[in-house]
């Protein structure tokens, strides 16, 4: 089965198309605002795009009218496209077994069978035991648990997960992320995340979108190393630099010249292309560096974290790793002007 | 802001809204004096055209006039209502008064009523007498005998002979003429002055027995009245040929 | 133990006005206790014009609390789970019971369903008088209780929201079956307090009663009505009757409160 959504909402500036290959699990990443949400609803058929088409093994689920196609509407309930959300929103008035049966008899399946599917699910997702406890009486993780074993007991073609693991206990979330990793595989799931790590572990590709455009997709372990756009980069823990390919080097827009090494295939001259190094490769001065030829950009910082043993410096151009007694002596506070020194040998360019 | 000030700001607030609303009272500031008269609520045109000769007649004299069922009447002024005259529907209104001695005269009869049939304007239910408001399939109104004018109707149908059936046993003349203006009854028991102060909304059919159930009405000053000359004089007014004169416009007897 | 957070924010100054305020509710009713001659209180509760005011009182406002839950519950739905153009005017004026004298509300009723009224000479066709009837009653009590029921009712639903009704759809449910498994069962407490609110609102109608339904001992006179009836000529009466429709409120809210505590 293949999930293809295309869809315009101009009242929230998206514009986009996604696909969700048979059996894939497709990551949605992108900072707040860029349309992920938009896009889940307009998926579950919670909100209709002013032109789109949403199908789902070729039978249409939302048509827009217009261009010789004709107008059509299947309402949420008869989509088999389920969702589970940040909160796992199981009925308080239900208990655990009650709510997993939900789907299987408002499907029309019989006590007996819509049981039997209840058992099954709640023990594959760990939690059988809880099963006569009522939504209160669980931990965060568990009413998690519980709400996925209760997703997939309605059987859908299409499962939506919209940040699962967002409001649970960080001690929690590996386990219920193992949990999803053995139920998403296999089967086609679109799920919306800010985790690097939900899309390293369980998604087959990645949608990366900003401003509500795709602007970056596929697999995730070439999008996680060799990010194209900033927001990916910067959860995969890289910085990026955009440029135009001229002479070997990258020219940014505000003058400043990156040396690196071009991957294959190189950028055509001219073109754009992008340059992504890790901030463990970044070097920080107060004053011009002497030596080899280096890439060297004039930046403000703008934050300082600890990262690790060491301190992340972030600033207006890209992150740096120095050790915490380099702080101390550059003097680094935020605010102070400092110059990024990158060796070329520790930067890859690729085409944007 | 202070408590204090708060409080005090609340109390003013308070007491300009209370003035506010029975600012009437307060007539006297421009020396002028106030007669409040509680008058049954059948009286109001009648009273308000006494009310209105008696300010012209007596200069500096404003008439108040509070219109009421009787017994509403009553159960303020016992409770202290300050009023100077009190005129009542029914005689067993005033002895509730007389029995607690808050009259300031003798009672005297100044009018009296006699009940009516009255129907929607094109008679639906064809009624003719009072025997046919002992049809079950008629939709009859009167009042409840707990009130006079329910009193009244029973008495007038003992007089006659027959048995009422109603439908609704109403609070008061008012409601049941309210049924009768709508159409939603087809006959109901008012008086002959409800009928005509109705003005063409309901027609009235005369009952031959209703001479033998006259109501009257009563009519005093009142003890904790402290204008007892003023009050004396608007009863005379009422007792007198004007006062006479207009009730009879309005449908009431002469005692 | 002692709870401070409950208390620490509110100013003690505001103790007074709040307790005045609580006076100004309880000593009436008070007074009532005080003057009720209660030698002659189990004679007068119980003759036969009380017991039928008290019955019919009931009777009609447990079937006017029905035809509230029916036609107010699909309102509120409406009103706070879809949206089309005049809703906001719509709420507004199927709310104005709420603050109508009950005599307006029973002289639009008189000209809507009474004999002349506008849909009088349908119902009469049909074979449905309403004139004089109990039916009456109950219709003049549910124009007053209905917007009780809808506001509650109305408010409950924004409260739960439409989270759990979306992800009902979501596992395959239709619209009937989320709204009768989901929907009903999240907003109960609100219903329950809506219906007793309505029930409440239905034993005290007076105003709409009287003018549209008449008054007749046993089909139509009510314990309010009937109250006001003693009025003329049993004081006594009337204040012992006032007790028992202040008792049975009580009962009602006092019930209708503790299974919310319960929940």
């Amino acid at each position: 089965m293949t999930f293809e959504l295309e869809a315009e909402v101009p009242e929230r500036g998206v514009e986009l198309a996604l696909r969700v290959a048979p059996g894939e699990t497709v990551a949605l990443l992108g900072p707040n605002g860029a349309g992920k949400s938009t896009a889940l609803a307009v998926a579950a058929g919670l909100l209709r795009p002013d032109r789109g088409r949403v199908a789902l093994d070729a039978r249409p689920l939302t048509v827009t009218g217009g261009g010789g196609q004709r107008a059509s509407y299947v309402p949420p309930h008869a989509r088999r496209i389920a969702l589970l959300a940040q909160d796992p929103l199981l009925f308080p008035h239900l208990d655990v077994r009650a709510n997993v049966e939900f789907a299987p008899r408002a499907q029309g399946a019989g006590r007996a069978a819509a049981r039997e599917a209840a058992e099954r699910w709640l023990t594959t997702v760990g939690v059988a035991d809880l099963a006569d406890r009522r939504p209160g009486e669980l931990s965060g993780g568990q009413a998690q648990r519980v709400a996925l074993a209760r997703a997939l007991a309605a059987d859908p073609l299409l499962l939506l997960l919209d940040e699962p693991m967002a409001a649970l206990d960080v001690a929690v979330t590996p386990a219920v992320r193992q949990v999803l990793r053995t139920v998403l595989a296999g089967r086609s799931a679109l799920l919306v995340t800010h985790d690097v790590l939900d899309a390293l572990l369980l998604a087959d590709r990645v949608v990366v979108l900003e401003d509500g455009r795709v602007v970056e997709e596929g697999p995730t372990s070439e999008v996680l190393s060799r990010p194209r756009s900033a927001f990916a980069a910067r959860i995969a823990g890289l910085n990026i630099l955009t440029g135009t390919w001229r002479g070997g080097r990258v020219h940014c827009e505000d003058g400043s010249v990156v040396a690196g090494m071009s991957s294959d295939p190189a950028p055509s001259d001219g073109a754009r292309a992008v340059a992504v190094f890790s901030p463990g490769a970044v070097s920080v001065y107060r004053d011009a560096p002497g030596g080899s030829p280096r890439t060297v950009l004039r930046a403000q910082v703008t934050e300082i974290e600890p990262h690790g043993d060491r301190i992340r410096i972030r600033t207006t151009r890209a992150a740096a790793d120095v050790t915490p007694q380099a702080a101390a002596e550059l003097d680094l506070a935020p605010g102070a002007e400092v110059l990024l020194s990158v060796k070329a040998t520790e930067i890859t360019v690729y085409p944007a | 802001m202070n408590p204090r000030r708060t409080t005090s700001i609340l109390a003013v607030l308070v007491c300009v809204l209370a003035t506010g609303a029975c600012g009437g009272d307060d007539a006297g500031d421009g020396g002028e004096r106030v007669l409040t008269v509680y008058a049954a609520a059948s009286l109001t045109a009648s009273f308000e055209e006494l009310a209105e000769r008696f300010e012209a007649a007596n200069d500096g004299v404003s008439v108040e006039l509070a219109f009421a069922g009787s017994s509403d009447l009553v159960a303020q002024i016992t409770s202290g209502a300050p009023a100077d005259v009190f005129a009542s529907a029914d005689q067993s209104n005033m002895d509730k008064l007389t029995a607690e001695g808050l009259e300031g005269s003798a009672p005297e009869v100044f009018a009296t009523n006699t009940l009516q049939i009255a129907v929607p304007p094109d008679n639906p239910g064809e009624v003719s007498d009072l025997a046919d408001l002992s049809d079950e399939d008629l939709a009859v109104v009167v009042c409840a005998p707990e009130v006079p004018c329910g009193a009244a109707a029973l008495a007038l149908a003992e007089a006659a002979g027959t048995t009422l059936a109603p439908d609704s046993e109403e609070q008061s003349v008012a409601d049941v003429l309210g049924k009768v203006r709508a159409g939603e009854a087809d006959a109901g028991l008012v008086y002959v002055t409800d009928v005509i102060a109705a003005a063409g909304d309901v027609l009235g059919i005369d009952v031959p027995e209703s001479d033998a159930v006259v109501n009257d009405y009563p009519i005093a000053t009142l003890a904790d009245s402290d204008q007892a000359e003023l009050a004396q004089a608007f009863v005379d007014l009422v007792l007198g040929e004007q006062g006479q004169a207009v009730l009879a416009e309005a449908g009431f007897g002469t005692p | 133990m002692r709870r401070t957070g409950s208390e620490g924010g509110v100013p003690r100054w505001i103790l007074l006005p709040a307790a005045a305020g609580a006076a100004f509710v309880l000593l009436p009713l008070l007074a009532i206790v005080l003057q009720v001659d209660w030698r002659a209180f189990p004679a007068l509760v119980t003759s036969e014009a009380s017991r039928d005011a008290l019955l019919l009182s009931l009777r009609t406002s447990t079937a006017s609390t029905l035809l509230c839950v029916l036609l107010g519950v699909p309102m509120a739905v409406a009103l706070a789970r879809t949206r089309f153009p005049g809703q906001s005017l719509l709420r507004a004026l199927v709310l104005l019971p709420l603050v109508l004298p009950p005599v307006v509300g029973g002289i639009a009723l008189l000209y809507t369903f009474g004999r002349r009224g506008l849909l009088g000479e349908t119902l009469e066709v049909v074979g449905l008088e309403v004139a004089f009837s109990t039916a009456a009653v109950v219709m003049a009590q549910t124009f007053v209780a209905l917007p009780f029921l809808v506001v509650s009712l109305e408010g409950a639903l924004r409260t739960a929201g439409h989270r759990y009704e979306v992800v009902a759809a979501s596992l395959g449910a239709r619209p009937t079956t989320v709204f009768r498994r989901v929907t009903l069962p999240l907003v109960l407490p609100g219903l329950l307090s809506g219906s007793v609110l309505a029930f409440a609102r239905a034993l005290g109608e007076f105003g709409a009663t009287i003018t549209f339904a008449g008054s007749l001992q046993g089909t139509t006179r009510t314990l309010p009505l009937e109250i006001y009836l003693r009025r003329e000529t049993d004081a006594d009466a009337a204040v012992a009757l006032s007790l028992v429709l202040v008792v049975v409120a009580v009962v009602v809210i006092g019930t209708a409160g503790q299974g919310r505590v319960r929940r």
